[in-house]
C-alpha cells in the first residue's frame, strides 16, 4: 500500500531536513523569540503586581489602558508561538488561511455575541432600575 | 522549512498529485484537531467572560493569587509567572527538538525531548500546588461582617487583627475587632458551591477548576504523548523512517498547550 505520510516530493514540509548551517540560523531565531516571550511575560507580571486595579476601594481610572495592553501583549505572544514555534509562518499561504480564517471568524463572533449579551444582563441585574432575581 | 520551492504552478499544486498544501496528511489533521480544540478552549474562556461581564464584582488576580511555596503570602502573581515561564521554556526545548530532528540528530532530539517532558511534569506539579492552595484558602479564612465579606489576617507578629475587604480596602484596629466580633458567617477556601475569593459569585471557583483543570489534563496528555515519542526516538524508529516528523506533530500539540496557557494566564490572573 502506498503511504501518503511519507515524503511525496521535495516540496513537502517534512522533507525540509536541513544541514548544520541552516540549523544555526533557525536556532538563533528560536532564542530571539524566547527572549521576546520572556520579556513580555516579565512586563505583564510586573504591571499586574505593582499597578493596583483598586487603591483603598477606589478604581484606577487608567486600568482600561492596562487591561487592553494585557490583551494586545497576549495576542502578540500567541502570534509568535503559532507562527514561529508551530512553524505556521513557514507553511503555504493557502494552509495558513485554512487554519486561521475559520477560527478567527468563529471566535470573533462568539466573543461579540457573549460579551454584548452579558453586558445586557449586567444592566438588567445591576444597572439603574434593576430587578433583583 | 525555509527552503520551500514556491515556483510551482497552480495546476501542479491543485492537480491532485499530492497535498495542495504540500504538507503531510498527519500534520494537516493535527492542525485540524488543534483548531477544534482551540474552539473548545475559546468557548470556555468566552463563557468565563460572559459570567464576568454579567457579575457586579469580580476577584482581582493579584489579591487572590499571591502565595509562594515555603515563603507564604505577599508575592502577587509571582508563582503563576514561574509556572508560565516553565511552560514557555518547555515549549522552547520542544522547538529545539524539532530542529534537531530536521538535522536527523537523534542525540539532540532525545536530549531536548527529555527536557520537554521534565518541564511538563514541573508544570503539572505546580498546578497541583496551585489547586491545593486555592482549595485550602487563606490562612485564617473569611468572615461575613456588617460591611460584607472580609479576609481575616493578623499583622505585627500575629498581634493585630486586620480585615481585608478586597479592592485594596483594609480595616484595622478597634473597628476591625468590632466588625470581627459581630460576624455572622465564616468561610474558608474554595469548592464547587462557595469560595471565599468571590463570595458573591460562586461560579468563579467553578470556572477556575474547570478551565485550569481542562488545561492541566491537556498538559498531562501532552507529557504522555511526548514520552511515547521519546521512547520511539530512543528505539530508533525514526532513524529507520528517514525523518522525525512525529516529533513535529507532538510538538504542535505541545505548543498548543502553551498557547492556551498564555490566554488562561491573561484572563484569570492579569486582567
Amino acid at each position: 500500500m502506498e503511504r501518503d505520510d511519507l515524503i511525496h516530493d521535495n516540496l513537502y514540509s517534512l522533507s525540509a531536513n536541513h544541514d548544520e548551517e541552516h540549523g544555526k540560523a533557525i536556532r538563533k531565531k528560536i532564542w530571539q523569540v524566547t527572549a521576546i516571550l520572556t520579556a513580555i511575560t516579565i512586563v505583564e507580571v510586573c504591571t499586574g503586581a505593582f499597578i493596583k486595579q483598586y487603591y483603598e476601594g477606589v478604581a484606577n481610572e487608567f486600568w482600561w489602558i492596562i487591561k487592553w495592553s494585557f490583551i494586545i501583549l497576549t495576542v502578540v505572544k500567541a502570534a509568535y508561538i503559532v507562527l514561529v514555534f508551530m512553524h505556521l509562518g513557514d507553511e503555504r499561504k493557502n494552509f495558513k488561511w485554512v487554519i486561521l480564517g475559520p477560527y478567527i471568524l468563529f471566535i470573533a463572533y462568539l466573543i461579540f455575541i457573549c460579551l454584548s449579551e452579558a453586558s445586557y444582563w449586567n444592566e438588567v441585574f445591576n444597572g439603574p432600575g434593576s430587578i433583583t432575581p | 522549512m525555509a527552503q520551500h520551492a514556491e515556483n510551482i504552478t497552480k495546476e501542479e499544486l491543485w492537480g491532485g498529485n499530492g497535498s495542495p498544501f504540500r504538507i503531510s496528511y498527519g500534520k494537516q489533521w493535527m492542525w485540524m484537531f488543534l483548531v477544534s480544540d482551540a474552539l473548545t478552549f475559546g468557548s470556555l474562556l468566552t463563557a468565563y467572560g460572559f459570567a464576568r461581564h454579567q457579575a457586579d464584582a469580580w476577584p482581582i488576580g493579584e489579591e487572590t493569587f499571591n502565595a509562594m511555596p515555603f515563603l507564604g503570602n505577599g508575592y502577587p502573581l509571582l508563582y503563576v509567572a514561574l509556572m508560565t515561564f516553565i511552560l514557555i521554556v518547555s515549549s522552547v526545548t520542544m522547538v529545539l527538538a524539532v530542529e534537531a530532528g530536521h538535522r536527523l540528530d537523534k542525540k539532540g532530539v532525545t536530549k531536548w525531548l527529555l527536557l520537554t517532558v521534565v518541564g511538563g511534569l514541573f508544570f503539572v506539579g505546580s498546578q497541583a500546588w496551585e489547586w491545593y492552595h486555592f482549595i485550602h484558602g487563606t490562612h485564617y479564612g473569611s468572615v461575613l461582617t456588617a460591611d460584607g465579606w472580609a479576609v481575616v489576617d493578623y499583622v505585627n507578629e500575629g498581634k493585630d487583627l486586620i480585615l481585608k475587604f478586597g479592592r485594596g480596602v483594609i480595616v484595622d484596629g478597634a473597628a476591625a475587632q468590632s466588625l470581627f466580633d459581630g460576624a455572622t458567617a465564616t468561610m474558608q477556601g474554595a469548592n464547587l458551591i462557595e469560595n471565599e475569593y468571590a463570595p458573591e459569585v460562586p461560579q468563579y471557583a467553578n470556572f477556575f477548576f474547570f478551565i485550569t483543570g481542562f488545561h492541566g489534563f491537556h498538559v498531562f496528555s501532552g507529557v504522555v504523548f511526548n514520552l511515547i515519542i521519546l521512547i520511539n526516538v530512543i528505539r530508533g524508529v525514526y532513524d529507520k523512517r528517514g525523518h522525525f516528523e512525529m516529533v513535529e506533530k507532538v510538538g504542535l500539540y505541545w505548543h498548543f498547550v502553551d498557547l492556551v496557557w498564555v490566554f488562561v494566564f491573561t484572563f484569570f490572573y492579569l486582567v
